[in-house]
């Protein structure tokens, strides 16, 4: 019953969202106010009806009513209540309920908190928000109903893929998808703008929130899903450059472009067409993502469950969606006039530079994943793109990238003095060429890459620093004048200082990882022991142990070294009972240079376990650098020039009634 | 309306043909390299050492039938083990390839589970899986009389395989 209902409110959702993309627009082409007026109500009663359908799918899995047949599927009874909550979204029809939820979740916070939007303005982007609404749940109810209905009931279900059970993988998907359908906000607003034709610095003041929070999400859901990988799938690796890993990683490519170009339009009224392109790009991306995973058109270790069927419906959305506001594009695009004069060496030359690497790189990885598909199409081959290539065509495009990110913080707008700057920097530059040379000979047995990473980071570092400096007129004044004129700084700056630094943790971390990780395989009998960096695990105990849906090897290795003890780790083989699965979960300990990293696996024949041991510098420093731009993003958002409600206050600024 | 403006869409128009052309195509399915091919030369001792050893001699005697790499250590074994049994009482042969296993461990596995096969080879060492491309246990393969490969399915045995691969095989040349 309560199954039905939820079945029942998504059609009705599905009909507030047809209402709320079609009436909207033609009361705004009859200046009709009561049909614009119904933008509003309808995206808050779409919210309304897609909860009362999460929840009542949510109710399905806590009580484990098998007869709903997704939950029969994906659930079971003695699964702990955590993963039977995540099991909602853990299986493609739930997922796009979750994916319909957030989206009109989004689109009623603009009706509700974006008071200082022009009427007009707010209708169009709400009927657009509407419109994505309209093709999301209709493909949830015609292609993937979630409510599909089994019998007669199996009495136990058939449970949820072991890997995903785990704590960081339950809130991956949901984190992710904020992520995702938060950049739809930035693609209505491009369009508005677009059937408007017009594009002020307000709009960018409108649309870099938006931007910014999708965009925090988004960098959190792929930081989440590569920890993920890195200790549960028991290799030591976190990123592997897999289709649906790329799928997630190109929208932030583009969103992380978007970011940076929307304060062009905002500072310098440059860039228009180029940033609302950049939205669709972004939006357009996390569309193609899900068609890419749900499609089964490429090979992944995380597709869902594959049905062409599905592929056929998504493809066509993705036609009508991206196909229609490219079109919209074309004809529109040459009338968003850009304002006032460019030179190439200035803050927004910089940011320019910064966008066209971003969107090669996204290039470079966007043909990488759809390139095996490509040659099936035109020569029907099979091949697979691997980390060689990204190796060769991505890393190299991050080198201008970051390179540049240190100096374009230090040009002012308008016009700016590139030898004046680089002249200033010759200090720092020598010192981070200095330090990298001197770590790189230090730990010795590094390649020319991990020198080449090393000499990045510091220098990226070293210029967030120096700009610090600067505006601090550190040396030039006492100290306490210096904190008072940081301490004074807008929250926007000190974003973009903690975002830039994160990066460069982030590729410290990398670097160290990649380059310097000691690795050993080996067969250990009990006591035993084996070094590896100079520090010794020894296999002290290995024990049978039993979860609430599996049962386990667990193994303790005692860590020291010379001879003081420095960690005790407990890696785990798990064997899942429904559905048969193995699992591994490694043994972790972060040190302050690096991670003890332990895995257990079979019993060999001969007496003992097949261990892999690892030490990884510095890798945590990879999650670490990540959250710094996340904070950093969160500093920027908290900057009263983006605060929503401080804007309604001051809702009738002048650059808001230019855009009347 | 300028020309510069639709560049991004006729990029958009090229990648979504593509993606139109991808859909109709199947990557999952790896095709063999042995499809079509005589199976490879081999003889392996029996698990039961009063049974006939599992040869490719004994495959080719103009009977259609399966060759199922297990082992007792696979876990998708079980999962796909109902499938096995259920092709058996169909009267399907079923040859088994005891995959780096123990004798003992294989044994019991068979005890536990009840036995699909007809004969079983202990391919103890692995090397007879590596002439007929094993990459992963359980495989299914199916052998015609001639002792040619007509297919092969990765991983466990699934309704959908049973049923649109395997069934047609074995029905089109049952006599």
């Amino acid at each position: 019953m309560i199954a039905e209902v939820g079945h029942f409110a998504l059609f009705l959702a599905l009909a507030m969202a047809f209402i709320g993309a079609v009436f909207p627009s033609i009361g705004l082409a009859r200046r009709d106010g009561f049909l614009s007026h119904l933008a509003g109500p309808a995206v808050l009663a779409q919210f309304v009806f897609v909860l009362i359908a999460f929840l009542a799918l949510l109710y399905g899995y806590v009580v484990s009513d098998f007869s709903i047949l997704a939950v029969a599927n994906n659930s079971h009874t003695m699964k702990p209540m955590i993963y039977k909550v995540s099991g909602v979204w853990g299986n493609h029809e739930g997922s796009l309920l979750l994916w319909a939820l957030v989206l009109t979740g989004f689109s009623s916070a603009v009706a509700l908190f974006a008071h200082n939007l022009p009427h007009s303005f707010k209708a169009r982007v709400l009927s657009v928000q509407s419109g994505i609404a309209f093709g999301f749940l209709a493909f949830t109810l015609f292609t993937s109903n979630p409510f599909a209905r089994l019998d007669p009931a199996p009495l136990e279900g058939s449970g949820l893929n072991p890997l995903l059970q785990d704590p960081g993988l339950a809130f991956h998907p949901p984190v992710l998808y904020v992520g995702y359908v938060g950049f739809s906000i930035a693609f209505s607003f491009a369009i508005a703008a677009l059937i408007e034709g017009r594009i002020t610095a307000a709009w960018a003041r409108w649309v870099r929130p938006w931007t910014l929070v999708a965009w925090i999400f988004l960098t959190s859901g792929i930081a989440l899903g590569s920890w993920w990988a890195y200790y549960e799938l028991g290799w030591g690796g976190w990123w592997f450059w897999d289709p649906v890993e790329n799928a997630s990683f190109m929208p932030w490519l583009a969103g992380t472009a978007l970011v940076h170009s929307v304060i062009v339009v905002e500072k310098r009224e440059a860039l228009k067409a180029w940033t609302v392109l950049l939205a669709i790009l972004t939006f357009s991306l996390s569309l193609l993502g899900t068609f890419l995973v749900r499609s089964g058109v490429l090979t992944s270790v995380h597709a869902f469950a594959v049905d062409p069927a599905r592929g056929v419906f998504i493809l066509a959305f993705l036609f009508i969606v991206v196909g229609g506001s490219l079109t919209l594009f074309a004809i529109r695009g040459g009338s968003l006039k850009p304002g006032g004069f460019f030179a190439p060496i200035s803050r927004e030359g910089a940011l320019i530079f910064n966008n066209l690497f971003l969107v090669t790189a996204l290039a470079t990885v966007f043909f990488g994943t759809l390139y095996p598909l490509f040659i099936d199409a035109i020569f029907g081959e099979k091949l697979s793109v691997g980390p060689p290539y990204y190796n060769l065509t991505f890393v190299p495009l991050m080198v201008p990238v970051v390179a540049a990110m240190a100096i374009g913080p230090l040009m002012p707008w308008k016009r700016a003095d590139l030898e004046g700057i680089l002249g200033r920097l010759k200090f720092m530059a020598l010192i981070a060429l200095a330090a990298a040379f001197g770590i790189w000979a230090y730990v010795g047995d590094g390649s020319l890459f991990a020198l080449l990473g090393l000499l990045m980071g510091l220098w990226l570092a070293g210029g967030v620093l120096f700009d610090i400096a600067q505006k601090a007129r550190m040396g030039k004044m006492k100290a306490s004048g210096s904190l008072h004129r940081l301490a004074s700084q807008p929250r926007s700056q000190w974003g973009m200082w903690l975002a830039h630094f994160g990066v460069a943790v982030a590729i410290f971390g990398i670097t160290a990882s990649e380059a310097w990780t000691s690795e050993r395989l080996a067969i250990m009998t009990l006591g035993s022991s084996q070094e590896v960096a100079g520090y010794e695990f020894t296999l002290d105990k290995v024990w049978p142990v039993a979860g609430p849906n599996y049962s386990a090897v667990r193994a303790r290795f005692q860590v020291s070294k010379n001879g003081e003890p420095v960690a005790s780790l407990e890696p785990e083989q798990r064997i899942y009972n429904s559905p048969t699965r193995q699992t591994t979960e490694a043994g972790i300990r972060t040190l302050a240079l690096g991670d003890l990293y332990a895995v257990i696996g079979d019993a060999s024949p001969a007496g003992g376990w097949s261990v892999r041991l690892y030490f990884k510098p510095l890798v945590a420093w990879l999650w670490g650098g990540a959250f710094l731009m996340m904070l950093g993003g969160l500093m920027s958002l908290s900057d009263r020039r983006l605060r929503i409600v401080v804007a309604r206050k001051k809702a009738l600024a002048p650059s808001s009634v230019a855009a009347e | 309306m300028k020309p510069i403006y639709a560049i991004p869409l006729l990029l958009f128009v090229m990648v979504g043909l593509a993606l139109m052309v991808g859909l109709t195509l199947r990557p999952s399915e790896i095709p063999s390299a042995l499809i079509g091919r005589a199976v490879p030369e081999f003889s392996l001792p029996p698990l039961d050492p009063t049974a006939q050893e599992l040869s490719s001699e004994s495959l080719r005697d103009g009977k259609i039938k399966l060759l199922n790499v297990f082992a007792s250590w696979c876990g998708p074994c079980r999962i796909e083990h109902p499938f096995l049994m259920e092709l058996q009482r169909q009267s399907v042969t079923i040859h088994g390839l005891n995959y780096k296993d123990l004798e003992d461990d294989a044994r019991r596995f068979l005890n536990e589970l009840k036995s699909p096969y007809t004969l079983i080879g202990k391919d103890k060492d692995g090397r007879v899986g590596i002439d007929w491309g094993v990459s992963g246990v359980p495989e299914t393969f199916v052998v015609d009389g001639q002792g040619r490969i007509l297919y092969q399915h990765i991983g466990p045995l699934n309704r959908q395989a049973v049923e649109q691969q395997i069934a047609p095989l074995l029905k089109g040349r049952k006599k």
